[in-house]
């Protein structure tokens, strides 16, 4: 922050302290948030047993009533998630800035910088209208290129609302595997990047701006405005989002309700070795936000395709975007784009195939 | 007083842009305001992440995306 603006909070600070009361608002707002979600959480399985089977007297066991009782469970309880993980995501990448990560990998070198900026790459606020600028500022300070690709290779690909859905339809594990191997082939594929020496397929200009002069922070910000910044990203991602995840777990009930098991199992099942990379292949032109993906994902599952398969799938819509291949066509060569697009999608291809033969 | 919003194009910025139009309104101060999108002038300020806020040349915020109130602070200060 400027000299101006420190100034400025200073003055803020000195002259309107915050009563007392006013300072106890907004964490006493937010134990009650969370006290009343929990028993909401808790609570649902039971309510939404009660609803379908007692108040709407349906009968169990039949297709309806699997599929009314599935969809009043899982609705409520993936929005339930969503809001708290963006929210508790919210809070984390207020700790984090762009300037801060830079400074955190400038210098490092490939390996040990590959894994921090993975994980850098997932916690700091990113939003995919400065991946130019940032792109820039990394590496005309110090950051490997290769280290920028891991960080600009996770940031996309590990999606908390992907995360968050995952791990409500399909439990934590799947939710554990998606994280997982997100983080390793963010880390591998950059590494492989830096070591492949493709510096010269960056458009020369990049590399003769002048190193930015470093951004001083004020890294003190009240614990109040950190609230602010996790429920305005609830109102932001849960409320663009909501429509699409209900869509999705709609189509997941239905699935759950009528269709019988095993159908996609002979397209996309195990036995057939060309389905992972079929499914890479069909990902990359495709894009799509992260919920929308996902009652794709449920349905192919549901149908019996393989798990690798289907993330697979997944990553290759999420992590490679063709938006996000025009953006990064301003500082990247046609070669370099091609490489990065390669290495990224063989490593998707190298989990969905382990996945496949190891589940 | 001269101040730029910083940006390529992306909601938050357009949203920058008419929340600082609005705090000058409100404010009533007499400044002209600029939309920058070209990167190769976003780069040469320094600034990584955008939308970003410049006030008479100097960078006073980049990655957020401030209400109105917070604007007009940042704006009034200078």
């Amino acid at each position: 922050m400027s000299n101006e603006a420190r100034k400025l909070s200073a003055e803020h600070t000195t002259s309107k302290p915050p009563k007392f009361g006013k300072r106890l608002a907004w964490p006493a707002l937010a134990l009650a948030a969370g006290a009343a979600w929990w028993l909401a959480y808790t609570n649902l399985e039971r309510f939404a047993n009660w609803l379908v089977y007692s108040a709407l007297g349906m009968t169990a066991g039949t297709r309806l009533s699997s599929a009314i009782s599935f969809f009043i469970y899982e609705a409520p309880k993936v929005l339930m998630l969503l809001i708290l993980v963006v929210f508790g995501v919210g809070i984390v990448r207020s700790f984090f800035t762009p300037e801060r990560t830079r400074r955190l990998l400038a210098g490092r070198r490939q390996t040990l910088g590959n894994v921090l900026a993975s994980l850098l790459g997932v916690v700091t606020p990113f939003c995919s209208c400065s991946a130019v600028p940032l792109f820039i500022g990394f590496v005309t300070t110090g950051v490997p290129l290769g280290v920028t690709f891991s960080f600009l290779i996770a940031a996309p690909m590990i999606n908390e609302v992907a995360l968050v859905l995952l791990f409500g339809l399909f439990g934590w594990k799947v939710a554990a595997l998606y994280l997982g191997t997100g983080l390793v082939i963010a880390m591998v594929a950059g590494w492989v990047i830096g070591r492949l020496r493709v510096e010269r397929w960056v458009e020369g200009w990049v590399y003769k701006s002048a190193p930015m002069a470093p951004q001083g922070e004020d890294e003190r910000m009240r614990w109040t405005e950190r609230l602010r910044l996790g429920r305005d990203a609830v109102k932001d991602i849960v409320g663009r989002v909501w429509p699409y995840v209900l869509a999705g777990i709609a189509i997941g009930a239905g699935i759950h309700g009528y269709v019988p098991e095993q159908l996609m199992a002979s397209i996309m099942g195990k036995g057939a070795w060309w389905s992972v990379p079929l499914a890479v292949v069909i990902g990359i032109p495709m894009y799509s936000n992260a919920a929308g993906i996902i009652p794709i994902v449920q349905a192919l599952l549901e149908k019996g395709a393989a798990l690798g398969t289907v993330l697979a799938f997944m990553m290759s819509v999420i992590g490679l975007s063709l938006p996000e291949v025009v953006i990064l066509r301003k500082v990247l060569k046609l070669p370099l784009i091609a490489t990065f697009v390669g290495v990224v999608g063989a490593g998707i291809l190298v989990v969905g195939y382990l996945f496949n033969i190891v589940l | 007083m001269k101040i730029e919003v910083l940006g390529t194009g992306c909601p938050k910025c357009m949203s920058m842009e008419q929340n600082v139009k609005k705090a000058i309104a409100e404010l009533a101060v007499d400044a002209d305001v600029e939309k920058v999108t070209d990167i190769q002038q976003i780069i040469q300020r320094g600034v990584m992440s955008t939308p970003a806020l410049v006030i008479d040349g100097k960078v006073v915020l980049q990655g957020k995306n401030p209400t109105v109130d917070q604007l007009k602070h940042l704006i009034s200060g200078t």
